[in-house]
This record gives structure tokens, sequence and C-alpha cells, in this order.
């Protein structure tokens, strides 16, 4: 069996909660984490005789998103009720979208390597959400939890544009960072504010036609996502080449068994009876609104990307890495307005901060180190101050102690070491131990000047200036 | 006392001001009234202890000159209408055990204008039925003739109206569920223009053609009661955000009037009575000065069909949330999520509504939805453009409200017969017109009703015109 012979063909369905105050058609607030039910006013809970008020913040964000793709947006947004039984649903209906989405079509672009390619974005349609059906809290009985009911979504549907893992993965990245740049989003995979299904199917090169598809339902992270997709791929050649058919069908991943199941065909499918929400009249958007939109769109992450290549002379992967989410790139200007080289700070940014942030398991906004912490940390460097080694051992006593730069260097004892006749003591005491390297270096063996430089590093717990190393040891060479 | 609850609701006011009687007084012979009538039915909630209090803070308001424009007056609501901590059930079995936790907007707002709230009416379940039999509480009896049919949905509310068991009582009208209770028990009702009134927290049937109103002794009660109930609120979206006009002075402003007849429509008229009672009507207004034009609503024989596709879609969907899962009917009998939406509600809807839901379901399944519903809101909207037409020429239409006056309970048990109770009524509905029934005749013994049909947002005129025909008439008077 050879997947060369399969190309498959992905589609993304995208829901991104909205960071709204409070809820699509209720003034409840969002929260997460807070006691169940406790967030769920009359209006969420479905009551007899209550009507849907639309939060024109939702609008807003859905249009900034619209806005930022590139998208057409519709005149006219009208809702629609989308039926169907679950004990989370506390309507029997979901009010979502069907015709006039309020995000029409529009595209957002990838990297793939050196490469980019465009994803066609359908439409993304506004939509309320369903509350938490919790079924391993009590023997016997499940538990309903109406807190996430009615928050506001964004489920931003892709063409069938997609053909990898991959791609899929650096289209949901993209994603995730427009909508942290507007600021519609946390984009937190892990509390559910991104969900994704996505469409799998494959076929052949040559085929005009599509391959039948299977839809996979709810993973919600990345990681899922490349392992679900890769999984069905493999599933669906597999059963191709051993002369079955692909059954149309939507099926769940399994992240503890890594594989996707069956859950319910096509004819089982539910029909949704789609319909005009009669409680709700259709919202006019006018050329205005939008006009509005576009010119106070923050800056997008292409773009910042570019400014900071152009006007920081970042390199295209220093420029990416910093701008692939909106706290990092704040971060970075942070660090700037104090005045130190960007090409240093990036580096200490993607280095040595990026590595206490995995080491951590954490992210920038969690961050113990401060831009304050690291533009000072610079500066000492670059007055000489402080050595490199010691500067990196200091970055990670700010992050387990916490602390003011100028204080904790002395507190440490980290001050540099550049009075001459310190430092010369110190190498004298290197040449004596290790005179025959001296002799070598003498007779022109160049590499050797490393070693001796790093022994007075090492005697000094790296507090000495290398430069001053450097230039007592030119100075003792050519005596 | 029994001759205070005899008056008309401008003589109570008159004489709770200037303290000729009590608001105690009042109220309690209302209460011995409905007690020595409990057999017709009429309540399915009294709340006696509490309107004594309250009747004994409207007398002290009173007499320190704090009076509402209500203050004091025994007023009933429809079973339909959520009051906070009161069992709220729309006659039905499933909301038998309903507390709401809240109030309707239409309480709310009687309630601060001073009405004493004596209790809740029976009606048809969840407002569906033209002759108050599909209750679960029973049905009310015809005061006039015991072994009549009240009409529906809110015989409850014409019934207490016409046996002097309130002062005037709040009430809906989705088909003519106002109009035509008011129309067999021989007093005035009135359904406003679609959101006039607010909707909120009354419990919904079809909500693009649910709208309340009142049923009163006579239409300057009624003017005076609908204009302490109008008004725009920001919690029900399809509420207009236009100024209430003052009806109690329109109702006796000296206006011009042109009504339009349609003909064709009149000719048709099967039952001689209601015809020739019609044309007698119209004769007398003629006589008083209005000017009379044949209009032509060409598409108003299809009212019917897309009304009983149009109003039990959106019920299909309305009465999804009585699933026994948060509050309502529940079953014993549950082994299963499927048993306890099925047992649940098979158990707490009666027969009609079931049918209803049925009808709504079948005309939004994928394959039917063009060839019902979207069929049906093509034909509302011809509907609606012939009315439009007519309204260039006349200033109001009048029509019968009913084909026939009341008939006995039990002796229509074809469903689409009882559908045809609506058969004048549905297009205002359609439309969203204004539209009053007021008593014209006899037929039978029993009372009949004249329609008059305003334009939009013009409830003042056909109120006028109705009281014209009042101040020309004793038909609205109870004997």
């Amino acid at each position: 069996m050879s997947s060369n012979n399969w190309q498959p063909v992905i589609g993304l369905e995208v829901h991104v909660q909205l960071a709204t105050k409070t809820k699509l058609f209720s003034s409840s607030p969002i929260a997460f984490g807070a006691e169940p039910n406790t967030q769920a006013n009359e209006i969420d809970l479905g009551l007899p005789g209550v009507l849907p008020v639309l939060n024109k913040e939702a609008i807003s964000h859905a249009l900034k998103f619209g806005c930022a793709i590139n998208a057409e947006i519709s005149e006219k947004v009208i809702f629609a009720r989308k039926n169907y039984f679950y004990p989370d649903l506390p309507k029997g209906y979901q009010i979502s979208q069907l015709d006039d989405p309020i995000v029409g079509k529009g595209s957002i672009k990838i990297k793939l390597g050196e490469k980019s390619k465009i994803i066609g974005v359908t439409r993304a349609h506004l939509e309320e959400d369903a509350g938490k059906s919790i079924h391993d809290l009590y023997s016997n009985n499940s538990a309903i939890d109406l807190n996430r009911a009615g928050t506001c979504l964004l489920e931003i549907v892709s063409e069938p544009d997609l053909s990898s893992a991959e791609e899929a993965i650096e289209y949901l990245k993209k994603i995730h960072s427009i909508v942290t740049f507007l600021g519609i989003s946390d984009g937190d995979m892990s509390q559910g504010s991104m969900r994704c299904d996505a469409n799998v199917s494959v076929k052949k090169p040559n085929d005009h036609e599509l391959g039948t598809r299977t839809e996979l339902k709810n993973i919600n992270s990345f990681k899922f996502v490349e392992k679900a997709i890769i999984f069905e791929i493999d599933r669906q050649i597999k059963e191709l080449e051993n002369g079955k058919e692909i059954i149309q069908e939507t099926r769940l991943y399994d992240s503890k068994k890594n594989l996707t199941q069956s859950m319910r065909s096509k004819e089982e499918a539910n029909d949704y009876r789609y319909f005009p929400e009669p409680d709700l009249i259709p919202i006019k958007i006018s050329k205005d609104q939008i006009n509005n939109v576009r010119k106070n769109l923050p800056e997008l992450p292409e773009i910042m990307k570019e400014r900071f290549m152009k006007s920081y002379g970042l390199s295209n992967e220093n420029a990416e890495l910093v701008t692939a989410n909106k706290e990092t790139a704040s971060f970075f200007e942070d660090v700037l307005s104090y005045k130190v080289s960007p090409k240093i700070a990036v580096n200490w940014i993607t280095g040595d901060l990026f590595a206490l942030l995995n080491k951590n398991d954490t992210n920038i906004l969690e961050s113990e180190v401060s831009p304050k912490h690291i533009a000072e940390i610079i500066q000492n460097i670059e007055d000489q101050k402080i050595s490199g080694p010691s500067a990196k051992k200091l970055l990670e006593i700010v992050w387990s102690k916490g602390g003011e730069i100028q204080e904790l260097i002395q507190k440490e004892g980290l001050e540099q070491i550049s009075n001459d006749d310190e430092i010369e003591k110190i190498l004298d005491e290197v040449i004596f131990e290790n005179q025959k390297q001296f002799e070598q270096l003498k007779s022109g063996k160049d590499r050797l000047q490393g070693f001796f430089v790093g022994q007075v590093m090492k005697k000094t717990s790296g507090s000495a200036s290398p430069k001053v190393v450097n230039k007592l040891l030119k100075d003792k060479l050519s005596k | 006392m029994s001759e205070l609850i005899k008056l008309s609701l401008t003589d109570q006011i008159l004489g709770l001001t200037d303290k000729s009687f009590s608001s105690k007084e009042i109220t309690e012979a209302y209460l011995n009234e409905i007690k020595k009538k409990k057999s017709l039915n009429c309540y399915i909630s009294v709340f006696e202890e509490e309107s004594k209090e309250n009747a004994l803070i409207a007398d002290e308001n009173i007499i320190k000159n704090k009076a509402r424009p209500l203050e004091g007056i025994p007023i009933a609501h429809k079973d339909i209408f959520c009051i906070k901590d009161k069992k709220t059930t729309c006659g039905s079995k499933m909301l038998s055990n309903f507390i709401s936790p809240y109030s309707s907007e239409v309480f709310s707002k009687l309630d601060n204008a001073g009405a004493i709230t004596l209790g809740k009416t029976n009606m048809d379940e969840f407002a569906m039925g033209s002759s108050n039999e599909t209750s679960f509480y029973g049905n009310v009896l015809n005061p006039i003739n015991e072994k009549l049919s009240p009409g529906g949905s809110s015989g409850g509310s014409a019934a207490a109206v016409r046996a002097n068991l309130c002062s005037f009582a709040t009430a809906t009208d989705t088909g003519g569920s106002i109009r035509q209770p008011a129309s067999f028990c021989g007093v005035t009702g009135i359904k406003p223009t679609y959101g006039r009134v607010s909707r909120w927290g009354m419990i919904a049937f079809a909500s693009s053609l649910d709208q309340a109103g009142i049923i009163a002794k006579n239409a300057k009660d009624a003017a005076i009661a609908l204009k302490y109930m109008s008004g725009f609120d920001q919690k029900d979206s399809t509420s207009l955000n236009e100024e209430v006009k003052d009806f109690q002075k329109e109702v006796d402003a000296k206006q011009d009037h042109v009504i339009g007849i349609p003909k064709e429509l009149i000719e048709n008229i099967k039952n001689d009575q209601v015809r020739d009672s019609f044309n007698n009507s119209i004769s007398i207004l003629e006589k008083d000065g209005a000017k009379i034009e044949e209009i032509n609503l060409p598409h108003i024989e299809y009212s019917l069909p897309a009304y009983y596709v149009i109003a039990p879609a959106e019920c299909s969907a309305n009465l999804a949330r009585y699933d026994g899962i948060r509050f309502g009917h529940r079953s014993d009998s549950v082994s299963s999520l499927e048993d306890l939406y099925v047992n649940s509600r098979t158990e707490g809807f009666g027969r009609e509504v079931k049918n209803r839901i049925f009808i709504g379901t079948f005309c939004l399944s994928a394959g039917y939805y063009d060839a019902f519903y979207n069929k049906a809101l093509k034909i509302r909207n011809l509907i609606k453009n012939d009315f439009d037409e007519a309204f260039k020429k006349v200033s109001s239409i009048a029509m019968p409200t009913c084909s026939n006056s009341s008939f006995e309970l039990g002796s229509i048990s074809d469903p689409v017969e009882m559908y045809e109770q609506d058969i004048y009524t549905i297009p205002a509905n359609l439309a969203g017109l204004p539209a009053i029934s007021i008593p014209s005749g006899i037929a039978n013994e029993m009372p009949i009703g004249l329609q008059l049909i305003g334009n939009y947002l013009d409830e003042g005129r056909i109120l006028n015109l109705a009281n014209k025909f009042q101040k020309l008439t004793d038909f609205h008077e109870f004997k």
C-alpha cells in the first residue's frame, strides 16, 4: 500500500468562542470555571415565555473577523432555529444561521515552510453554544451545567482546500492568531474556546470528484486534530485499498486509543428542520459600519511581521516567532520600549525566555519575567556589567525568585570582573596550570585561545569579561 | 355591592377616584362573584388573599392622592402570562406544576399601573383551540348559555368579562383567540398591531403571530386598558419602538371613517343571519356618516391553509423546550433518555397540541420545507400586500368576526371544521394588523361580532369606530 497514490482532501469547521461580556442572546456573564448553573438566567434555561435579544458585541466581533480575512459581509443577518433534542440544549433548538451568514466567502493564507497556500473560507456564522452534560459525576444520573449555554460562537467553515494534517494545523494556528490579534477570542483550546470538526476524504490525484467524506467531531487540541486526521486518512486509504467503500458518517476521535470510531451514519443523521428565527428581526449591516470596522482593525500578524522585519531588521523566522500571537508580539515591543537592540531582544525572547516558558509549561501571559527584566538584562550586558553566562543565570533567578535586576546582580554576586589586575592574576594561574597548551598556542594553534578564555570564565564563575580576558591573553602572547 | 362589578372600567375609575366606593369593596365583590360562578370554570387560579391585601394598599394610595392610572381595578390575566412565584399553566398538564420565577411584561405593566390581579383565566392548551375544550382544566362554559362554548383560546378571559368576574382581562390572539371568544360571549376584544405589546413572559405558541390584547366590556374600556399595556420593550426584539398614542383620547375623538368592505367575502357568507347582521351594522355606520368603499383582498382565501402551516411550524419548535428535563411534567416511567422525552411529552401534551406539533414538524422536514413552509410565507406576503393596497383608500376594513355564533360544547369533533372557526380572524394575524371584535347582532339567540381591522399601528382608529358603533347600538350591553 502506498499513500502516495492517494490525495487527502480536508475541510475544517472551527468553532471559536467569542470573548463577549455577555451571552449571545442574554445578559448572563461569560466566565470559565464558575459554579455550575450560576451563569444561566431564565433565557439560558429556556423557560416558557422568554425571548432572545441579540448581543451587538457579537456582531462587531464577527465583522472584525470578516474584514480581517477580506470576506464578503452580508448586508442582512438572519438567524435560524436548528431543531434537535438534547438535554443540554434547553430550548430544543439552537439559534444559529443558515442563509445569509454574517461572513461570506473569504480566504486565509497559510505558510508551509518557504511556500504559502491560500485556503478558502466558505462562510463564518454566529450561533449560540449548548450547555454541558456531565455523565461521570453521579452514578445512574447525568448532570447538566448550563453556564456555557448561550455563549457566542463563530463557526468558521473552510473550503476543502487542505491536503494534509500539517496544513490543517497551520490553518488552525492562523485562525488562532487572527482571532487573538483581533481580541475577539482568547483562543484557548484547553478551555474549549476553539473547537474543531474535520471533514476528511481521500481521492486519486487525477480524480475530479471528491471521495466520500467522514466528519470527525469535536476535537479539542491542535495535537489531537493532527492525530485524528492522520489516523482517518490512513484508515480510509486502507479501506479503499482493501476494496471497501467509505461510508459517509460522523466519527468521534478517541484520544486515548488514538483512533476514530463511527458515531452515526448519514441515514440516521438528524433533520434539523431549520427555519428563520421568528423571535429576532433581520439585522441590517450598513457599508459605513463595515468601513468603520475595517478602518479600526488592529494590526494583523501578517502585517506586523512585515513591519518587524522592515523596521527592526528581524529575520523571517524570528519575526514569525514573535508574531505567532498577540501576547508575544506585545511583550517584544514592550522590551523595545526600553531602547534595546531589537535583534538582541528577539534572541532573548525566542531563545531563553521561550525555553523557560516551555520548561514551566506555561505561556507568555503567565511569565514571571517581565519585558523590563529582559530589557535591563540586555542593557547590563551591553554596559559590560554582567557576562552572557551570568545573564542566563540571572534570568533563571528572576523567574524563580523575582526582584529587581540591579539588586539581584549585586546580591547574587554576578557583577562582571572587568578589573584588569584581578583577571590577569587568574589568567596567570591558568597559564601556569596549562603551560604545555600555552606553548602550543604561542606557536600558532589559535583554536586554543578559546580554551584559555573558557578556563578563566570557569574560575570566575562566568563573571569575568570575555573581552578583557581576550585582550590580556593577546598581550601575553605578543610578549 | 354587586352593582359595582357591572360598572364599566371608566365608571369604576371615576368611582374609586372620587371615593364613592373603595377598591376593597369592588375587589371583594368580584371575589364573591367568582365563588358564586365557580361552575363556569373561568379561572385556573384565584389569588383571593393577595387581592384583598393589594386592594387595601390601593385604597391607601387613593387616599394619599398617589393613585396610579388603574389603581385598585380588579382584573384577570390569561394563564399564558408568567407571573413571578405564581403557577402558570398555559392550560396544559405539561405546566401544571410550573411556578414562574419571573413576570411577563404585560403583567408588570398593568401591575405597575395599579391594577389588582384577581387570578388567571382558563384557556385552550397552549392557546391551541377555538372552543376552550382542549384545556387540561376542563372547558369554560359560555355565561350566556352554559351548554355552549365560550370560544377559544381566550375563552376564560371572555367569559370572565361577560360574567362580571373581572373588570377586564388580558388575552392573546394568534389566529383569532381574542376576537372569536369575544364574539361568542358578546364582549369587546382587541388584538393590537403585532409588536405593540411586549411578548416577554407570554408563553409562545407561534412567535410571528402571537399578540397580547384586551377583552373588556366595551371599546372605551379596551382603549384604556390597552393604553397601559402597550409600548416598546427591549426584552422583546419584535416589539415596536413606536410612540403609543393615547387610545383613551383617540377612542372619543372626532374622526372621519372610510370603511372598506371585501365584497366577495361578504357575499360568500353562508349563514344568512351573520350576513344580514353584518350588512345592518355597516348601514348603521354609513348612516352615521362613515364612507363605505368596496375593496378587494384577492389572496385572503388562502389565509387558512397558510396559517395552518406557519403556526404549527413555529409551535413545533416553541414547544420543544417541554422535554421534562428542567421544568414541567416529567414521566415516572423512564428508563432511557428517549423514554424521558417521549413519555413526558406523550403524557404532558393533549391531543390537539400533539396534532399541531406533528403538522409543524412535517412541514419543516427536509423535502417538504419549500412545498409547505416557504409557500405559506409567500402567501403571507401576498396577503400583507392585499391589505397595504386596500389601506391606500380606506381607514379600516370590516368583516364578521366569525361565520357563526357559539356552538354546543362537544359538537365539533372534526379538527378542520374547528380550524375553520378562524377563517375571518386569521388574515389580521398574518398581516400583523390591529383588529377588534365588537358585539353587533344576534344569530341563533347568541351574540355575533363585527370585526374591524385597522392599518398598521392605527389601533386608535378602530377603537374610535367601535366606540361610535357602541354609542349607536346596545348589543354590547349585558342583559
